[in-house]
């Protein structure tokens, strides 16, 4: 018979995403919630003067958000459902499995996605090459998000270790790193910590385009570069952990 | 099918030996059913043999492709229900259908279609929308076999699909595999023995990681010094200990285990005394004990 590969990506996202929706829709309030609350409470405590920021920074959360609840879907349908072993002894590849179920995550969070996009064009103004650059920027942090997921979906072995990681997860990338604010914002020596998070240099990437912070060419070029670094390195360790086949 | 399984050692991280030495060939369609106690190596190999796991040592062939070299090949021929595989409690049966057959290649619409003419064979159709979790546990069960079953898999793998099911769930899953066992080759492991006596072909039973039968259940009663078993509904039948041995079971029947040349002499013995009794060739129960635990009857 002749297969088809984008039937098996779409299964992971019927499965993860779709069937989800159309049978618990109460479901998107949760991708709902988390940044448009934070994006809510930032732009009150400022007067609305950093409402495009946080709308920015409520974009980065999504991204983030959407990659690492992969690590919490994979271990559930690996661990409670044996899902995933089903799929092994199946013609669907690992790259094929993972694909879909990354895509499946932005299925999910596309309401989210919609309506912070409105958002973003409402109150942050960017040029043509700006929005891309911030475009670009979001699929990078989504990567990393990912293959963070991912790597983090090989250490767990069931569903309340993943809840565990991603209550750890979410404030160390998100909520104190300076996504929702400016990291002049941040007193010194403090400052330095927020570098450890790759979310800064997302934040302060995609900040530049809006105008909110200035970035020198040779910062620009270094936060890229680190964040590119962070992101293939993820990468491959979540490769090279990963197994498809138990051993 | 040809399944060749040649010295194969499954050794986990703690050191553990799971499989030591297991080797086997198999040439025939139907039902293949591994069975042994808990902890016996049944999943591991089954999962070594569809392709989840990799054996510490050894090799396996299904219709001359290595499981571990020819992986990919395999999984197109194959499809395996785990054990402790559940349907994911807020999808539909048709849901849960329709996914597995699109993970296996099918598009959607080929895939629906697939699901719910599967759904309505086995009589499923009240059931088909709705959602896994107010299903009961045989019905959760059928739902999973019927995914592999609705796919073009030549090769199934089942894993105890029918451990903690009822006496009847039992039987109607006995039967959805009866009905597919014409067409593909079913690789099942059970702790009910009755089920692999009702069902299988070929028997391989595992003792502690060894295999320590391997047959058809013609095959396996050979291994048994006495080959029939006769009821007899007394408590004190006294018989001549030349013909076979006799155990008295608590609920006042003598079991003699005797050889087939004996059976006509017993049988006519029981019958001038008026006697009731029943005659039977020796269950994979019997045959299961007496290699496992080491009974007299070996």
């Amino acid at each position: 018979m002749i297969r088809h590969q984008g039937s098996q990506i779409y299964a992971s996202i019927l499965v993860n995403a779709l069937y989800a929706m159309v049978n618990y829709p109460i479901m998107l309030v949760n991708t709902l919630l988390a940044p448009l609350s934070i994006l809510a409470v930032v732009t009150f405590a400022t007067h609305g003067t950093l409402l495009p920021v946080a709308a920015e920074g409520a974009l980065i959360m999504s991204m983030v958000g959407s990659g690492t609840a992969m690590q919490g879907d994979l271990s559930h349908l690996k661990n409670d459902m044996r899902m995933q072993d089903m799929v092994v002894s199946s013609p669907t590849g690992p790259g094929i499995y993972i694909t879909g179920m990354a895509l499946s995550q932005i299925v999910y969070s596309f309401p989210t996605l919609v309506l912070l996009v409105i958002f973003n064009i409402l109150f942050v103004h960017l040029t043509a090459i700006g929005a891309l650059i911030v475009f670009t920027d979001m699929a990078t942090i989504f990567t990393f998000a990912v293959s963070l997921g991912f790597f983090l979906s090989t250490l767990s072995t069931d569903i309340v270790q993943s809840w565990a990681f991603s209550g750890i997860l979410s404030p160390i990338l998100t909520t104190i790193p300076p996504v929702y604010y400016p990291i002049s914002y941040i007193p010194m020596p403090y400052r330095y910590l927020a570098y450890i998070s790759p979310t800064t240099y997302a934040a302060q990437i995609a900040q530049n385009q809006a105008g909110f912070t200035t970035l020198t060419l040779v910062q620009t070029a270094a936060y890229w570069s680190i964040l590119l670094l962070i992101t293939v390195v993820f990468g491959y360790i979540a490769i090279r952990r990963s197994r498809w086949r138990d051993i | 099918m040809q399944l060749e399984a040649t010295s194969i050692f499954k050794t986990y991280e703690k050191r553990v030996p799971a499989l030591v030495d297991i080797s086997f060939h198999l040439d025939q369609k139907g039902i293949f059913s591994l069975i042994g106690e808990n902890g016996a190596g049944k999943t591991t190999l089954v999962r070594i043999l569809c392709t989840q796991l990799l054996p510490t040592s050894g090799s396996a062939m299904i219709d001359g492709l290595d499981v571990v070299l020819d992986a990919k090949q395999i999984r197109e021929r194959i499809a395996a229900v785990p054990q402790e595989a559940r349907a994911v409690p807020w999808m539909t049966p048709v849901q849960t259908i329709t996914a597995y057959l699109m993970y296996r290649g099918y598009t959607h619409a080929d895939a629906v279609q697939r699901a719910i003419d599967t759904i309505r064979k086995l009589g499923m159709e009240k059931i088909e929308n709705q959602k896994n979790r107010k299903l009961s546990g045989g019905q959760k069960r059928k739902v999973l076999v019927a995914t592999v079953l609705a796919s073009e898999a030549d090769i199934i793998f089942l894993d105890e699909p029918s451990t903690g099911l009822d006496y009847i769930s039992r039987k109607e899953l006995w039967g959805l595999f009866t009905s597919m066992k014409s067409e593909r080759s079913i690789i099942l492991t059970t702790h009910y023995l009755e089920e692999a006596e009702e069902l299988a072909t070929s028997i391989a039973i595992l003792n502690k990681g060894k295999l320590v039968g391997f047959g058809s259940m013609e095959d396996l009663r050979k291994l048994s010094k006495y080959p029939y078993s006769i009821k007899v509904s007394s408590p004190n039948f006294e018989f001549d200990e030349d013909t076979g041995e006799a155990i008295h079971l608590p609920d006042g029947v003598t079991q003699i285990f005797t050889y087939e040349s004996n059976v006509h002499k017993l049988v006519n013995n029981l019958i001038s005394r008026g006697l009731r009794f029943s005659v039977q060739e020796i269950s994979l129960n019997t045959i299961f004990e007496n290699i496992i635990y080491g009974g007299s009857n070996r």
